[in-house]
């Protein structure tokens, strides 16, 4: 199973991650050869089978809607790399 | 628009819940508060959290759904739309894929009285973002998460629509419906209800659809109305200047009437959706769903046909009454209370809407009461009083919110009927006016009308019209024969 | 020396005031004060929190209350459990710098279970290995040979056990993580069935896949701190509503009649043959003590990895998303606008391992990719379950190695991703399947290195698992063996 490096760069591009050069050819590789490890399950005969997505079978588990006080704005930002008035802050977002 | 292009539209609705928390944490929904105080660790994406769905979510989504004409699934889940952006904390948005708690409705309306049905595609649930404000000091963008975690529905529709006209009132049918099951509070100012617009041109006769954009949130009717016509003449234009429309996501500066591309590309979007593995799937039994279509209120188009056969406003009328619960639910209160359904509505349609637009007010804030009004009808009903003073007192009404009795009252608007009192009236202007006296004799009959004004003023408009012109009529024909 | 006793031995002495609560936290605290440099097992020390809650809890006890099943033990919890107030990092730079606003669920409960968290442990960064060797703050070693790996990912917690710097710990179980650092270490591994201990407060690695288990030197304690973690949490959808039993009730030493299936066809390829024959010699015990061996087969197990290194990178790539920059954590120093943020913090912040692990499971979910590789994975998943409830038709647990081999060298496999992912083999279908898996100490091969031996049992019958688990124990020296460091 070949990955492009093309197929990096894209993926990588939608991980947020940047790669060099270097970085690239080494995903490519490494992401073959799991590719190729996982390719294994071609083998096998999945029609008609569901897929699990959940571990345990449970369903519609929801919650009363009911109001509980919120965290105070210190604890909230608290972790915070840059704030302003109250909000986190980062450079200006373009559209 | 050219006749010789057809315009093909979609719309995406979102609709803000209103519920008393967050869609998966216990966080207020309230609008409007100091940034980042509506929000804990599970709405503003802290490591380890995880969600709870809120109950209430999926029973105003499977209410809309009925509303709408929808299918209801029995089997739904909720997945995971992966993106990076400031206002979205865990850089995913919960949402529905596959399997959406609602599909294939529609929805009928009328537009300039000709029936319309726009297909709904599907509705589901999924979480608001938060809010970017941009900061004039620092030129940063700052980061409210108030609103992260909102419950909203999404509503998208068939591209059924051929016309701004028929987007406007499809919008319009389906704010009537959110308000009329109470599950949004639909200020569009405040962003609860917003619209995206897919929209592609082609020319008459052509089968397969144009390429289509995508402007987002637009949040008044007048928005959705502009930014339609902006982008049809843009996509026309560019075909006839032999351009090309490329699939792109747009904003609408509604201050300056532009549409403009945003930087962000379509193509650069891989949302790499699956089943949200923390939240389990949702199965509704034919119980749960029953029971909720049994409760559903008087859907907006019911109580129109309803205004129309038995109380026998006309269509129009109806239409605009009912297309707002609050204003239908005040026509009510002032019809129980006056019993002149006709009289109520050509009120609300008339003063009540102009001073409403006047002050921008909606009908819910205004000062005095729908039994106010009906009180205000049956004392021109009884004759206590005459339309046009009606007319000021209703000025009063509303500047005051005083019942009309007593405005009426203090005001000494009481209308004289007194027939002796009036023929002194009478007299005396036919005396002061000999010229229109004389034309009369001479069979200028309009002369009749400047004494009965004259009369009415000389009354303050309190004198009864009727009995002022049988009077004048005795009293010019004692003259005339002499 | 009360550092070397178990949960059951100390509480005794504690309650009966033999030894006050402040000296079994010194001698821990002189024992971590003393290995620490050579094992390197913690990321955080709560040292103040420690004595503050020894205080606290002495004071409750010396007035007559009842200071809960775990009063005054000193524990150690795995450095992806959020802690109130606390450092927690996932031994990443990433959150090299995050104190938690919040306490997970877990630490609630052992909290409330009068339990004292001494500290924090080392693990691979977010959970991603089998070394602990991706931590971005230090290299924990294996107390039987300092010059080997833990194994991982929770091998700080294993470690810490395993060279009494703690009495017992918390790990988290994605793929093996518990299981296979407890046969590392010569400790008791347990991961249970997922969604009988909550994970509110569990940093996400996958999340179909974690689960919180105990690591304690026998399997006495694994019950007692199982009893202290368990149980449905309302903030954890995932979590199941069962009525939780006393686990340390269904420790009564017997074997007798009991089901336990081998799965041998499974296991024959790339055993280790010291691990073969010191499995070999476990299941002979086994039959001695009157336990029924039969054979089973799981034709679906070979392709839990596979079906693992699909859905688990898939979910993490979604998880670890939030790690952006912006909000909390690490934010490069280099940037001039948004992108760069973005970009940049992921790449300084995350260690090569994980941004594998990221790299393949936005590739997994790509569009194009999602049915040939996460929705195929989905269905083999369903095929394996339904291989395991087959065979639990037949028997009442299975046994099986732990892991194909004992300890390596640090740095011997981390050059090749596939063949370190193989040393999951054993553990992996467990996660995939949601069952409970247990690790016991079941020898040691030619080196002196421990070799785990693997119970796995039926949905929520943990009590089976540590019912043979502690039969076996207690009728073996294995688990009295110590590292001599």
């Amino acid at each position: 199973m070949k990955i492009t490096h093309e197929e990096v760069k894209h993926i990588a591009k939608l991980a947020k991650l940047s790669l060099s050069e270097e970085e690239v050819e080494k995903y490519a590789k490494d992401l073959g050869g799991i590719a190729e490890f996982v390719e294994k399950l071609n083998e096998v005969d999945v029609t008609g089978v569901n897929p699990t997505a959940h571990a345990v079978d449970k369903y519609n588990v929801f919650r009363a809607d009911e109001l509980k006080d919120s965290y105070n704005r210190e604890a909230i930002l608290k972790n915070a790399p840059s704030k302003e008035a109250g909000c986190i802050s980062v450079p200006k977002v373009v559209e | 628009m050219r006749e010789d292009y057809e315009v093909i539209i979609g719309l995406e609705v979102h609709a803000e819940l209103a519920t008393k928390t967050k869609i998966y944490c216990s966080c207020s929904t309230e609008f409007g508060s100091d940034p980042n105080t509506h929000c804990c660790p599970i709405c503003t994406g802290m490591p380890g959290v995880l969600p709870v769905l809120n109950e209430k979510v999926v029973e105003y989504a499977v209410k809309m759904g009925l509303a709408t004409n929808c299918k209801i699934a029995r089997f739904s889940k909720q997945d995971r739309k992966n993106y990076f952006y400031p206002d979205l904390p865990k850089a995913y948005q919960t949402s529905q894929y596959d399997l959406p708690l609602c599909y294939e409705g529609h929805v009928d309306f009328k537009v300039n009285g000709e029936p319309k049905t726009v297909g709904i595609t599907r509705i589901h649930i999924e979480e608001d973002a938060g809010k970017l404000i941009h900061d004039p000091y620092t030129g940063d963008t700052l980061v409210d998460l108030n609103r992260c975690g909102v419950p909203l529905i999404e509503i998208v529709s068939e591209p059924d629509i051929r016309s701004k006209d028929e987007a406007i009132e499809y919008m319009q049918t389906l704010k009537s419906i959110l308000e009329y099951l109470e599950i949004c509070d639909c200020k569009m100012q405040e962003g609860s209800l917003r619209c995206d617009v897919n929209l592609s041109v082609r020319k008459k006769g052509e089968t397969k659809f144009g390429t289509r954009t995508e402007t987002k949130n637009l949040n008044s009717f007048k928005a959705i109305g502009r930014a339609i016509e902006f982008e049809i003449d843009r996509q026309i234009k560019e075909l006839e200047n032999g351009g090309t429309i490329y699939q792109e996501t747009r904003r609408w500066d509604d201050d300056k009437g532009i549409g403009y591309a945003m930087r962000t590309k379509e193509d650069a979007h891989d949302y790499r959706y699956f089943p949200e593995p923390d939240l389990a799937p949702i199965v509704l039994s034919d119980d749960y769903v029953n029971g909720i279509e049994a409760a559903l209120p008087e859907m907006p188009n019911v109580r129109r046909e309803r205004y129309i056969t038995e109380l026998g406003l006309p269509e129009y009328d109806a239409t605009q009454i009912t297309n707002s619960k609050k204003m239908a639910e005040f026509f009510d209160k002032a019809v129980a209370k006056c019993g002149n359904a006709k009289l109520v509505s050509n009120w609300l349609m008339s003063d009540v809407s102009r001073k409403l637009n006047e002050s921008e007010m909606e009908i819910d804030n205004i000062k005095f009461t729908a039994e106010d009004l009906g009180d205000l009808i049956t004392l021109i009903d009884k004759g206590t009083i005459s339309s046009a003073i009606a007319k000021k007192v209703f000025e009063d009404m509303f500047e005051t919110g005083d019942a009309p009795a007593k405005i009426v009252e203090s005001k000494g608007l009481v209308q004289i009927t007194d027939e002796s009192a009036i023929r002194d009236l009478v007299i005396s202007v036919i005396n002061e006016n000999e010229q229109s006296v004389q034309d009369f004799i001479n069979g200028k009959d309009k002369a009749v009308g400047f004494i009965v004004g004259q009369t009415m003023k000389a009354s303050k408009g309190k004198a009864n019209p009727g009995i002022v012109n049988k009077l004048i009529m005795e009293e010019l024909n004692k003259r005339k024969n002499g | 020396m009360y550092e070397k006793l178990t949960i059951h031995e100390l509480r005794d002495k504690i309650k009966n005031k033999e030894v006050t609560i402040k000296e079994v936290v010194d001698d821990v605290f002189k024992r971590i004060e003393a290995l620490e440099p050579k094992v390197e097992a913690f990321v955080t020390l709560n040292k103040e929190y420690a004595y503050k809650r020894a205080e606290e809890l002495q004071a409750k006890l010396d007035n007559g209350d009842n200071i809960g099943i775990l009063g005054g033990i000193p524990v150690a919890i795995k450095d992806n459990m959020c802690m109130k107030d606390t450092l927690t990092t996932c031994s990443s730079k990433m959150l090299s710098n995050f104190v938690s606003p919040y306490s997970g669920t877990v630490v609630t409960k052992l909290e409330e279970a009068g339990a004292i968290i001494v500290g924090k442990t080392n693990m691979d960064e977010f959970a991603m290995g089998s070394s602990t060797a991706t931590s971005a703050h230090k290299k924990t070693t294996n107390p039987w040979d300092t010059e080997r790996v833990p194994g991982g990912s929770s091998g700080g917690s294993a470690a810490c056990v395993a060279a009494d710097m703690a009495i017992a710990s918390l790990g988290s179980d994605t793929g093996g993580s518990i299981r296979q650092p407890a046969s590392y270490c010569s400790v008791v591994g347990l991961k249970p069935t997922y969604g009988l201990v909550s994970r509110f407060g569990l940093i996400a690695f996958a999340s179909s896949l974690d689960q919180i288990g105990p690591f304690t030197k026998d399997v006495r304690d694994s019950a007692i701190m199982l009893n202290a973690i368990a149980g449905h949490d309302s903030k954890d959808t995932t979590s199941v509503e069962i009525e939780v039993p006393d686990y340390e009730k269904a420790l009564d030493g017997s074997v007798k009649g009991l089901k336990i299936g081998i799965p041998t066809e499974f296991i024959k390829d790339g055993l280790n043959p010291e691990v073969k024959r010191a499995f070999d010699e476990a299941i002979e015990k086994l039959k001695e003590l009157g336990a029924e061996v039969k054979e089973i087969s799981l034709d679906y197990a070979k392709y839990a990895l596979p079906v693992y290194y699909i859905i688990a990178p898939a979910e993490a790539s979604s998880n670890l998303a939030r790690y952006d920059g912006i909000k909390y954590g690490y934010r490069t120093a280099n940037f001039d606008n948004l992108e760069d943020i973005y970009a940049n913090s992921r790449t300084e912040g995350f260690g090569d391992e994980v941004k594998r692990r990221i790299m393949l499971g936005t590739y997994v979910l790509s569009s194009g990719y999602y049915d040939a590789y996460y929705k195929r994975a989905g269905q083999v998943r369903t095929l394996i379950k339904e291989d395991f409830d087959k065979a639990f038709a037949d028997v009442d647990v299975i046994a099986l190695p732990t892991a194909p081999n004992t300890t390596f060298k640090f740095g011997e496999k981390s050059n090749n991703p596939v063949e370190m992912y193989l040393e999951d083999i054993f553990t992996v279908p467990v996660n995939i399947a949601g069952l409970p898996g247990i690790s016991v100490p079941c020898g040691f091969d030619s080196k002196n290195l421990p070799i785990g031996l693997q119970f796995i049992g039926k949905v929520f019958d943990e009590q089976t698992l540590l019912k043979v688990s502690y039969a076996y124990e207690q009728n073996t020296e294995h688990h009295k063996a110590r590292p001599n460091i």
